[in-house]
């Protein structure tokens, strides 16, 4: 249980962190690889803030949420526009490139030491549920509140796309961009938006998961595969296959590493690419889209 | 079939510089004795290079994960001359068959789906025999890499000197030859229609040709020349570390064949000596930074264009 737990707590971790991916990738059929690097941008802001400035944890969250948007809007406009037409290699290319660079002036400014995270006290607990019988649980706060946070996104995220305006203007466009500027839905507007929201849940979910995965200036290369992983299995028209896909990954990489600590990510790689071969589009693809 | 051969063969014609160039190119490591070691590099790095360009050139198929094969070629090189018999030659055709099978292997997954599946597809390949050799530790060596590979007299007759220049000369040989056939197969009929699938595979289809089947060849004998690549590297420096797997690997000889041109077989050769020679001063410069500049080179390349960026007459036309 505590495993299923611990898969569980990671998996919304993943989820938060990719889904800005699926929505830039789903909309503009664009591969970007720099996705990251967003996220890493995200860690370092919350523990530089915290470290050098003393800015409460809680504060930090949101900051690291609005500085990576900003981020993502302003790349998005000076560097990412040019690159939407362009063949898939161009971008692989440029998105890692960025990515590249994005190493190695964190490298340069930060240093290239594993960096810590100081949680506060009311985070650091754990609580034990049913010892001595088989469903024993032990749950880290910091995991619970990760999971309440993420659960909280999810919902908020989904009430966006489905129930509002610009839902169903996103919705739309990433159908079919054409068609969806045609009816006068202004796509790249819809899509900067998207693009900046999307790298500020990256961000976030850097802050968040800084102290859980580890935060160094290899992290963007380190867990590129895992955000590609969630994409390419869950799918890009929708958020629900992401969200599986991300649950799914937690849960077998934290149960692989418990159970064949040798075999570690090869379970997860196999994994991946078993479904990839089995249904190419991803796991949950929704019929009649693009 | 021979007169519809022959314009295709014209292309793959000699051209009168390129004896000058390759005996220029041969003559390196005895004119730079000190040079000979990156000039090895080199030879390998544009082996590999043409292999890819076969895959993503020619056919059209974007792998991240292009080192898994040079990776299995060189540890079954480093493997087979450790454990069964030193002799180069023989080392280097284990370790070329063994990457054209594991890419035969390989093909049936990136036949189907999007970029996208097979940027993972691939990737995740090279991901798992990373971990694989990794974890086999008693075989490979692990995190430490494998050691105490000793190589016998190339050709029975030229040892392997310290300065490299036997290694070097023997990578030029390598790669000429390699260099040649691959450019006799994509100017062959069968090179025609790998165009015509990567132009348009719908089509290619609707005039009969067999997509899955060419693509599945292309990829074994691309794997099998990476792995001819990779055992040349195993061979001349006689280790082999986990980082031929790495995804770097993968991303720098995609950047190298872009330098100098896809779908252009001498783009590999070229791009792989624009790419060493920066590598070597940037990183005598820089030795830490120096993936930043790389990065930026990207970005710049990809947004100026390729084109434009290599013709400086061009930057105040107009576009």
């Amino acid at each position: 249980m505590t495993i299923l737990f611990d898969g569980i707590a990671y998996g919304m971790l993943l989820f938060i962190l990719a889904v800005g991916l699926s929505v830039t990738m789903g909309l503009m059929n664009f591969i970007n690889l720099a996705h990251g690097a967003f996220a890493m941008v995200g860690g370092y802001l919350t523990v530089v803030l915290m470290q050098r400035f003393e800015v409460p944890f809680l504060v930090c969250l949101p900051l690291a949420f609005a500085g990576t948007a900003l981020l993502g809007a302003v790349l998005e406009r000076t560097l990412y526009r040019p690159m939407y037409r362009k063949p898939h290699l161009d971008q692989v290319l440029f998105s890692i490139g960025l990515a590249f660079m994005a190493v190695a002036s964190v490298d340069y400014f930060v240093g290239s030491q594993q960096q810590i995270m100081q949680l506060p006290e009311w985070l650091k607990g754990r609580t034990e549920l049913g010892t001595g019988t088989p469903w024993e649980l032990g749950m880290g706060h910091y995991r619970l509140f990760i999971i309440a946070v993420c659960a909280a996104l999810t919902v908020g995220l989904q009430y966006v796309l489905s129930a509002t305006r610009f839902g169903s203007r996103l919705r739309a466009s990433v159908d079919d961009p054409r068609v969806a500027a045609g009816m006068g839905i202004n796509v790249n507007m819809v899509f900067a938006m998207t693009f900046a929201v999307g790298s500020g849940l990256a961000g976030l979910g850097g802050a968040l998961g800084a102290e859980v995965l580890g935060l160094d200036p290899t992290f963007p290369l380190k867990f590129m595969v895992y955000f590609l992983i969630v994409v390419a299995v869950g799918g890009t028209s929708s958020i629900t296959g992401p969200l599986l896909a991300a649950l799914l990954l937690g849960v077998a990489d934290v149960a692989g590493k418990y159970y064949l600590p040798k075999l570690g990510a090869f379970i997860v790689y196999c994994l991946m690419l078993a479904i990839l071969m089995w249904r190419p589009q991803g796991l949950f693809v929704r019929q009649g889209g693009k | 079939m021979a007169n519809l051969q022959m314009p295709l063969l014209e292309k793959s014609a000699i051209q009168w510089w390129e004896p000058v160039v390759w005996l220029l190119a041969f003559s390196a490591p005895w004119a730079f004795p000190h040079h000979a070691l990156i000039i090895n590099e080199i030879a390998i790095v544009a082996l590999f290079a043409v292999s890819l360009d076969l895959v993503l050139g020619y056919s059209g198929i974007v792998s991240l994960g292009h080192a898994s094969f040079l990776g299995f070629g060189a540890y079954t090189a480093a493997l087979f001359a450790k454990w069964i018999h030193p002799d180069p030659l023989l080392g280097l055709v284990v370790g070329t068959a063994a990457a054209s099978v594991l890419g035969a292997l390989c093909s049936a997954s990136i036949l189907r789906g999007s970029d996208l599946t097979r940027l993972m597809v691939t990737l995740g390949m090279a991901l798992i025999l990373f971990e694989l050799a990794n974890k086999f530790d008693g075989l490979t060596g692990g995190s430490d890499g494998l050691q105490g590979v000793v190589m016998g007299p190339v050709l029975g007759r030229f040892e392997f000197d310290l300065m490299g220049q036997v290694a070097a000369s023997y990578s030029m040989a390598v790669l000429l030859v390699l260099f040649f056939l691959a450019r006799r197969l994509v100017h062959s009929p069968f090179g025609a229609t790998l165009m015509a699938v990567r132009d348009n595979r719908l089509r290619a289809m609707a005039i009969g040709v067999p997509v899955s089947a060419r693509l599945a060849v292309v990829y074994a004998i691309a794997a099998g020349v990476a792995g001819a690549a990779g055992a040349l590297m195993a061979q001349t420096t006689g280790f082999a570390s986990l980082d031929v797997f790495a995804l770097e690997r993968s991303a720098d000889v995609m950047l190298i064949l872009v330098i100098g041109g896809v779908g252009w077989l001498y783009g590999g050769v070229i791009g792989a000596v624009v790419f060493k020679l920066m590598h070597d001063v940037i990183s005598s410069i820089t030795p830490q930074y120096w993936t930043f500049w790389m990065g930026l080179f990207l970005v710049v390349l990809v947004m100026v264009g390729r084109e434009r960026l290599f013709k400086p007459w061009t930057w105040m036309g107009r576009t």
